[in-house]
């Protein structure tokens, strides 16, 4: 087997024993975008019109906060230092821990976000271009964001510094994201905005993994 | 390329920088003083916006400055990263700053223009809000920067940083613009900058070039406090500070 | 063109056509941004060079 699937069956099998972190970050998501109806009120007309928005920032700010999940333990517990001095390609690794990260944070949310479609009364078409949207969105996320967990892996203050890092790179998902669903819901065709971020992954998915394992080698030496 | 080797070095540099600060210094302030004069008393005023379009005379060399630092920055960084030469993660270090202030003030001047033209302080435009997010860039690099205690971590780690900030910056640029097109009927259209008379063009073209002998300077007199503060303990150092 | 064809005055200058605090606070806003830089890194300077000078009387 190689050292991508390897990884990524670990990766999900240590998720497995311990679910209560990646449930809190879905609770989060789920929580954060309720709280936004009861800020504005319930008129589903305005829920409608704003409901991209909030929903892609949930999304957004979900993966976020599960973002320490990727390296951290590795760290603390010395596993991760083995990972990089090994003789195995640290890019594939990285990659399937990424992705490992993606099916237990991003897919997540992305089964639970039909349920904050209701509460923001989107129909049925637009709920499967605000699906089409997140899953490679929230992957993307996780590959942007793994460059900056491993950037600031160990600091004092990596919890904020990481999202003072990671969100402006984040700019260009949430435009080419919430957008699709925006456009949808004005009665537009989607697809451009789709296949943008579609294209926008292939890069990252190209350079984040080779990039992030240069951050790790850093962070370790 | 053996003499530019010879600078590399940040004991070779420090004198260097040191006897090229005044004469950038008094370049930039006489720059300055020549494209202000241009500015506000040659220049006429615009056919539309009056006296007050003269905010661009500061405006757009910050907006300018402020993006070009950060290229020359992660320019820097990266030579720092590759080919491990002290002196260029220094030099990234040493721009970061100037950089955030130049897109600090870059959105400052933008507002005092905004608010009499466009009856806002703040608009969410396509390049004012690119602005915004190069300023969050420049945040975070300076951030990571001084979060990181060992010096050699922290300047590989910035590097990183700057270079995908660098990556980004077209794709941030290209994906805001791509936005505000979406929401035209919400915004204004205002990136319409007024008609430019030649000497309007001339006083520009010598702010820019004040602005640039200052980003250097200041980008060097920072160098030297760097140098100053990493090297304290090296021999050469005992000599160069009298 | 000539020489400040447009030249009616020092108060005229000032008033900017009305639009004065908008432009002289924007150049203010910048001199004041390069003063404080400045200043800052003087002071950077003295500090680190102050700490070599003692650095070196340690030894």
């Amino acid at each position: 087997m190689s050292i991508f699937s390897l990884t990524l069956r670990r990766d999900l099998l240590l998720v497995i024993r311990e679910p209560a972190q990646g449930m809190a970050v879905l609770a989060f998501f789920v929580m954060a975008a309720s709280l936004f109806p009861i800020g504005v009120g319930p008129e589903s007309a305005l829920l409608r019109r704003i409901a991209p928005g909030i929903i892609w920032v949930a999304a957004l700010l979900a993966v976020l906060l599960g973002l320490p999940r990727l390296f951290e333990a590795d760290f603390l517990d010395g596993t991760l230092e083995q990972m990089v001095v090994g003789p195995v390609s640290l890019g594939l690794l990285v990659l399937g821990k990424i992705v490992a990260h993606w099916l237990s944070t991003g897919v997540p949310i992305v089964l639970l976000s039909p349920l904050l479609a209701i509460q923001f009364s989107l129909d049925r078409d637009s709920l499967l271009v605000m699906v089409g949207s997140l899953l490679p969105g929230t992957l993307l996320l996780s590959l942007i964001g793994a460059i900056g967990s491993a950037l600031t892996l160990g600091l004092r203050n990596s919890g904020v510094l990481v999202t003072v890092l990671v969100l402006p790179l984040y700019v260009p998902v949430l435009v080419f994201g919430a957008g699709a669903l925006e456009a949808d819901l004005a009665g537009m065709d989607a697809a451009a905005h789709l296949y943008l971020l579609v294209a926008l992954l292939a890069l990252a998915l190209f350079f984040a993994p080779w990039v992030t394992a240069a951050a790790l080698r850093i962070a370790l030496e | 390329m053996n003499r530019w080797l010879h600078f590399a070095s940040p004991q070779r540099f420090y004198p260097l920088a040191g006897r090229l600060m005044p004469w950038l210094v008094v370049s930039a302030a006489l720059l300055a003083l020549a494209g202000l004069a241009i500015g506000l008393l040659i220049a006429p005023s615009d056919a539309q916006q009056g006296e007050g379009y003269r905010i661009i005379f500061v405006h757009v060399p910050a907006s300018w400055m402020s993006m070009f630092i950060y290229l020359v920055m992660a320019f820097w960084a990266g030579v720092g990263l590759v080919l491990n030469t002290r002196l260029s993660s220094m030099m990234a270090q040493a721009l970061a700053p100037t950089g955030a202030m130049f897109a600090l003030l870059s959105l400052l001047t933008g507002a005092l223009w905004g608010k009499p033209m466009w009856g806002a302080w703040w608009v969410w435009d396509a390049r004012l809000t690119s602005e915004l997010i190069l300023l969050f860039l420049y945040l975070g690099f300076i951030a990571l920067y001084s979060s990181i205690e060992d010096p050699s971590r922290a300047d590989r780690a910035s590097a990183v940083l700057a270079l995908v900030g660098a990556v980004n910056v077209p794709i941030i640029y290209f994906s805001v613009k791509w936005w505000s097109t979406l929401h035209q009927g919400a915004s204004v259209s205002l990136t319409r900058s007024p008609s430019m008379a030649v000497t309007m063009l001339w006083g520009m073209g010598i702010m820019v070039l004040a602005f640039w002998a200052y980003a250097i300077a200041v980008a060097l007199a920072r160098v030297r406090c760097i140098i100053l503060e990493r090297e304290a303990r090296a021999e050469w150092v005992k000599y160069a500070v009298e | 063109m000539p020489w400040n064809s447009h030249w009616v005055g020092v108060a005229d200058f000032l008033a900017m056509g009305g639009y004065a605090s908008y432009v002289w606070i924007s150049i203010g806003a910048c001199a004041l941004a390069v003063l404080i830089e400045s200043l800052q890194l003087r002071r950077r300077h003295r500090a680190a060079a102050r700490r070599v000078s003692q650095l070196r009387g340690e030894a």
